[in-house]
């Protein structure tokens, strides 16, 4: 078990007229590498649930380990090391003269060598793509989708074994969006890190995880595999939420063909089952 | 993590402070401090506090938040009394070396660390209970006047109302990078003070960048809404004077004749 989080309750701005409670005696464990998907309305608590992964919030009660660590100790340097945080928009973070520094921030800190500090950014530029003539540019004149893939590089480039993407893909076009969520699936698949992707679009959790949390006011509401929460179509709605696209398409097509699966939740599938119908007759 | 600053921050409530009109809140806050600093005896403070005290009662404002903006002079609090406490003449009660405490100087002390927090807390209880849209637009309203000789009254108080917005915003800005930077490993509570200056770069870089983008884009929807500065400007909400106001007004104007009365005259 990677991570362990148990009645993990967190106030803002505990005694003061502004008080707000944002988690509420949650509990979850996530395993070594899952590809985990949080979805859930604005304020439901994602974001602070996020945050205690790597300490960034102290628990107000109950508890969170990752990899035996605890979050509540003092010397999170190891803790954040293994867990590694991309933000909304990361790259509002970006400050170095040139990408290759703004990279190597992180690593700098740990005391590399020029050579392993080379290497890791290699790596980190080729994970999400990017060529290497980027690396003496200013992070500055990089379009938004470039900006976006050198924070993140900023991010993997410490190697943690947790991995969590806060909406990667806000504000990209569909383009930038795919080859963002592709190069993520394919460092899962090659590193067998965990990844806890946080996110809106409910095509795209469907597309990538294998497990959905659904978080509301504070507590988590469902967990289960992609099947099991999106069936659930019609709470997911009463939560503010909704299913995958293509599934209120399968469902359409089941009350017409009756002998069609309606489970249905990404694009990939619902082609495959209705050329299957088709080619039936 | 940058939570704890009081200033200019409201506290909402339903008190008749609250509801009393801004102008009237900032010459009895402008008048106020002027009297703390003409109080002389200890029977004058005593009244002070005690009218501060309540008046805090009567804001419905919890007397702990109120105390909280005393935290960041602290410092220049203990320092005021330290220097008042030693340097002051007059009959020595202790004396080691080249220290010396004077009965005058300890009175001093007191009574300097009591001005001070009473000028803090009777300030911060106007940004406590009034908005600052109310604020500006009271000061505005007030400095009228003055547009007569050329000042630019309507664009200040427009400059001032912009920067208590922007305030909680860069606020959960400077929150955020924080994080963000924190999150890949920057450590700002380490090191000497260079060290921790310069940890702060990977902040302040950002904050400005987002800050002057911010203000590109404020001043472009100001823009397209057609603002052109107080020339013909009118406003939805007016200010006016109802007789509460007239009422705090007396109320504060008696207080401060008695206190006078007993200070220079009895």
């Amino acid at each position: 078990m990677s991570i362990v989080i148990e009645n993990l309750s967190y106030i803002y701005m505990k005694g003061s007229p502004f008080e707000k409670k944002a988690l509420d005696k949650v509990n979850l464990n996530i395993d070594k590498g899952e590809f985990v998907g949080i979805i859930g309305h604005t304020g439901s608590g994602k974001s602070t649930l996020v945050q205690h992964l790597n300490g960034l919030l102290k628990p107000t009660s109950g508890s969170v380990t990752v990899n035996n660590l605890n979050v509540s100790n003092r010397n999170l340097k190891e803790l954040r090391r293994q867990v590694g945080i991309v933000f909304q928009y990361p790259e509002h973070q970006l400050f170095e003269e040139t990408v290759y520094k703004d990279i190597a921030f992180g690593l700098q800190k740990m005391g590399l060598s020029k050579d392993e500090i080379d290497n890791s950014i290699y790596r980190a530029i080729n994970t999400v793509g990017l060529s290497e003539d980027i690396l003496l540019k200013s992070p500055f004149e990089l379009s938004g989708g470039q900006k976006r893939r050198v924070a993140i590089a900023g991010v993997i480039v410490m190697d943690p074994d947790i991995l969590v993407l806060d909406e990667p893909a806000a504000g990209l076009d569909p383009r930038g969006r795919n080859e963002i969520y592709d190069y993520m699936k394919k460092h899962h698949f090659e590193t067998g890190v965990t990844v806890i992707l946080v996110s809106h679009s409910m095509d795209d959790i469907a597309r990538l995880v294998n497990r959905v949390i659904v978080m509301d006011n504070g507590k988590i509401d469902m967990d289960g595999s992609i099947k099991d929460v999106f069936k659930n179509i019609d709470h997911l709605e009463s939560l503010g939420l909704s299913a995958p696209q293509v599934s209120y398409l399968m469902r359409k097509l089941k009350k017409i063909i009756p002998q069609i699966d309606d489970e249905i939740y990404t694009l990939k599938d619902a082609k495959n089952e209705i050329i299957k119908f088709i080619r039936k007759d | 993590m940058l939570r704890d600053i009081t200033l200019g921050q409201y506290y909402p409530a339903q008190s008749i402070i609250h509801k009393a009109d801004p102008r009237i809140k900032i010459v009895i806050t402008f008048v106020y401090m002027i009297v703390i600093f003409m109080v002389k005896t200890f029977t004058g403070y005593g009244m002070v506090a005690a009218f501060t005290l309540i008046t805090i009662i009567i804001s419905d404002i919890p007397l702990k938040y109120t105390l909280r903006s005393l935290k960041p002079i602290l410092f220049i609090l203990l320092f005021v009394a330290a220097i008042n406490l030693f340097t002051a003449d007059g009959t020595p009660v202790f004396e080691y070396g080249f220290i010396r405490i004077t009965y005058e100087g300890i009175l001093l002390a007191i009574k300097m660390s009591l001005r001070l927090v009473l000028l803090i807390v009777s300030a911060s209880l106007l940004t406590l209970t009034t908005t600052p849209i109310l604020l500006t637009d009271g000061l505005e309203k007030l400095m009228e006047p003055l547009k007569r000789i050329g000042l630019p009254t309507h664009e200040i108080a427009m400059m001032m109302t912009i920067a208590l917005r922007f305030i909680p915003t860069l606020l959960e800005e400077t929150d955020k990078i924080m994080k963000a930077q924190a999150a890949r490993g920057a450590d700002f509570d380490t090191g000497n003070l260079i060290q921790r200056a310069k940890s702060f770069i990977p902040v302040l870089v950002p904050l400005f960048v987002s800050a002057f983008r911010r203000a590109d884009e404020l001043a472009t929807a100001m823009e397209s809404r057609c603002y052109r500065g107080s020339e013909g400007r009118t406003r939805m909400k007016q200010l006016k004077m109802s007789i509460v106001d007239l009422k705090i007004g007396i109320a504060m104007l008696l207080f401060i004749c008695f206190l006078i009365a007993i200070e220079y005259f009895v």
